[in-house]
């Protein structure tokens, strides 16, 4: 444990002692705060045509946090694979790998350090939407419980593609390449339902149950379901396994 | 203590470590000696657990590399030949971190600051990493490799990127650690194994060709005896009078200048010359101005030894290097050794 949480460190430290972990939470707060801001102007407008005909109550939930919540996956498809790409192929260019694999550590205390690094920093990012959320709190009348569930989902989400992503960065050195081929499974795994309609009853059923999205779902809704709940860990865990694989065959390989 | 037996490790078809042994004792300080893509560095990979062999066992300090990869790490530090330094870290926080996943639980910052000392970095110890010089990022590596206080070393080209002063201060750096630590380092730097290390591995090609002390090595050969001569007269009848001297295998012409020929003469094992060369000169009427032996150096015999295995392995290619290698010693017979 202390080993991960030492490694877990080290990878923070990497990301805020260079402007990257600055970068990337800096844009992530442009970027949300945008969605939030566009969101609330329609919001806006609904509830003033609303207001002029009262037949039914606006819900500031559904007509509001969900979308902006949807549309956060739509940065992380973009920023995340940025977070990982220099996670193994920075240390195998640099040769820091055999400091970590000829130190007192198993592959997987090493995968999870990396993994919790990348997490908190995902979790750095998503603190600063706190901010809008409290804006809302103070002006307006939001349930709490579907935001929590929705911040649940997102950090579930956030996890399967850092999972992922941790694994394409073990199988090269070139950091583009990890990145380029993280962006392009990742928005795979996005729009695989899009051609669920193509590919019949079970077919549809495989691909709407793999899309990482569809799952999100309900938790923007409030809705804790076991089965997502369950995809999305062993989604992570099937990542981490992976990755340590990989990690492996490379030693053999040399 | 460090045992190596029978160790190979195949890449495919290729075979970069083949069948290699050899042991070095507590408090040793054993030099792996062999010219570039000789299979050093990926014998050291294999000692410190960086990747596992094809055939054959590594025990350091009593543990398996491969059956107990964990317990033999903890007592193994390793200088790999590019120092691991994080450059976005300065010295302090990259040598806290080491610590800390190297096992070290206690009094973290005094450990890192003996071993600063030690290495002399403390001077750099808010420095990032990325920002240091060769020289520094290289002293890095060996306080990375030291701050865990391991009983064996592992050091791939410890001095590389060293300016002279340096040189001088990590040898005796290493001497002093070798009480109380076993260290294995690899150079191709032949000084420097016949200063520091008690014993010598050399590796061809992925072979052991020879393993002794530094001395020893160099006693094999001193029997036979490359003589200096540099005399006046007629090039032919000299040549053709110190040929004929009894117990000289080869005279050959290195050089000449008008009517002063200089001449390199392999005797024979055990054979003592100087008298009879310098009689026949003088007997001739011919000017003797200087006759001295030539000093077979470790680096004659590590020639010697590496060229003689590539006349073996690529005939048609290394006529003149095995020319000259047998010219120089007959290295045949240490290599068979």
């Amino acid at each position: 444990m202390r080993n991960i949480v030492a490694i877990a460190q080290r990878e923070l430290n990497a990301y805020f002692s260079s402007p990257i972990g600055y970068v990337l939470v800096g844009f992530f707060a442009l970027l949300f705060g945008y969605f939030f801001y566009a969101a609330l102007f329609f919001f806006e407008q609904q509830s003033m045509q609303a207001g002029m005909n009262p037949t039914q109550a606006l819900n500031i939930n559904q007509m509001l946090v969900g979308p902006t919540f949807m549309n956060t996956t739509v940065i992380m498809l973009l920023v995340f694979p940025l977070i990982t790409m220099r996670t193994y192929s920075e240390e195998k260019r640099s040769g820091t790998i055999e400091l970590l694999l000829t130190s007192p550590l198993t592959d997987l205390e090493i995968i999870l350090g990396k993994f919790l690094g990348a997490m908190l920093l995902y979790a750095a990012m998503l603190s600063v939407t706190l901010i809008h959320m409290a804006v809302l709190f103070a002006f307006g009348n939001p349930e709490w419980k579907p935001i929590a569930t929705g911040y649940l989902g997102l950090l579930l989400m956030g996890g399967c593609f850092l999972s992922l992503g941790l694994f394409i960065s073990s199988l090269t050195k070139n950091q583009i390449v990890a990145a380029m081929a993280t962006f392009a499974v990742f928005l795979l795994l996005w729009i695989i339902n899009w051609l669920s309609g193509a590919v019949g009853p079970t077919g549809q059923a495989i691909m709407q149950h793999l899309s990482i999205t569809e799952h999100f779902d309900d938790f923007s809704k409030g809705i804790i379901d076991t089965k997502h709940v369950i995809y999305y860990l062993s989604f992570i865990a099937f990542g981490l396994f992976l990755t340590m694989k990989s990690v492996d065959s490379e030693r053999w390989r040399g | 203590m460090i045992e190596v037996q029978h160790l190979s490790k195949r890449y495919g078809p290729f075979t970069a470590v083949d069948d290699v042994s050899f042991r070095a004792e507590s408090g040793e300080i054993l030099g792996f000696l062999g010219p570039n893509g000789a299979g050093k560095t990926t014998t050291m990979r294999i000692i410190t657990g960086y990747m596992p062999a094809s055939e054959g066992t590594a025990t350091v300090a009593g543990h398996d590399v491969f059956a107990q990869p964990i317990e033999a790490k903890r007592k193994t530090g390793y200088l790999p030949e590019t120092p691991p330094l994080y450059p976005d870290m300065t010295v302090r926080e990259y040598l806290t971190f080491v610590a800390r996943i190297k096992g070290v639980r206690k009094d973290i910052k005094g450990r890192v600051d003996e071993v600063m000392k030690r290495t002399w970095v403390a001077d750099m110890a808010n420095r990032h990493c990325g920002k240091l010089s060769k020289g520094y990022k290289q002293r890095v590596g060996l306080a990375q490799a030291l701050i865990h206080n391991p009983e064996v070393l592992v050091l791939d080209e410890p001095t590389a990127g060293l300016d002279p002063k340096q040189i001088i201060e990590t040898r005796q750096l290493i001497r002093e650690l070798a009480g109380n630590h076993t260290i294995v380092l690899s150079t191709h730097i032949l000084p420097e194994v016949s200063q520091t290390c008690q014993k010598v591995v050399i590796i061809n090609k992925g072979k052991v060709v020879a393993i002794d002390t530094p001395d020893a090595l160099t006693e094999r050969l001193r029997g036979a005896v490359t003589m200096y001569l540099q005399a006046q007269g007629p090039i032919d009848d000299m040549q053709r009078a110190l040929q004929s001297v009894s117990g000289v295998a080869r005279v050959h012409l290195a050089d000449r200048k008008d009517d002063t020929g200089i001449f390199e003469v392999d005797t024979e094992k055990g054979a003592d010359v100087r008298r009879e060369l310098a009689t026949v000169i003088v007997r001739g009427g011919w000017g003797l101005l200087e006759l001295r032996p030539v000093r077979v150096s470790l680096e004659d015999i590590f020639l010697s030894l590496t060229t003689e295995e590539v006349a073996t392995g690529e005939p048609a290619a290394a006529g003149d290097l095995s020319a000259e290698a047998s010219a120089k010693a007959e290295g045949g017979e240490v290599a068979g050794a």
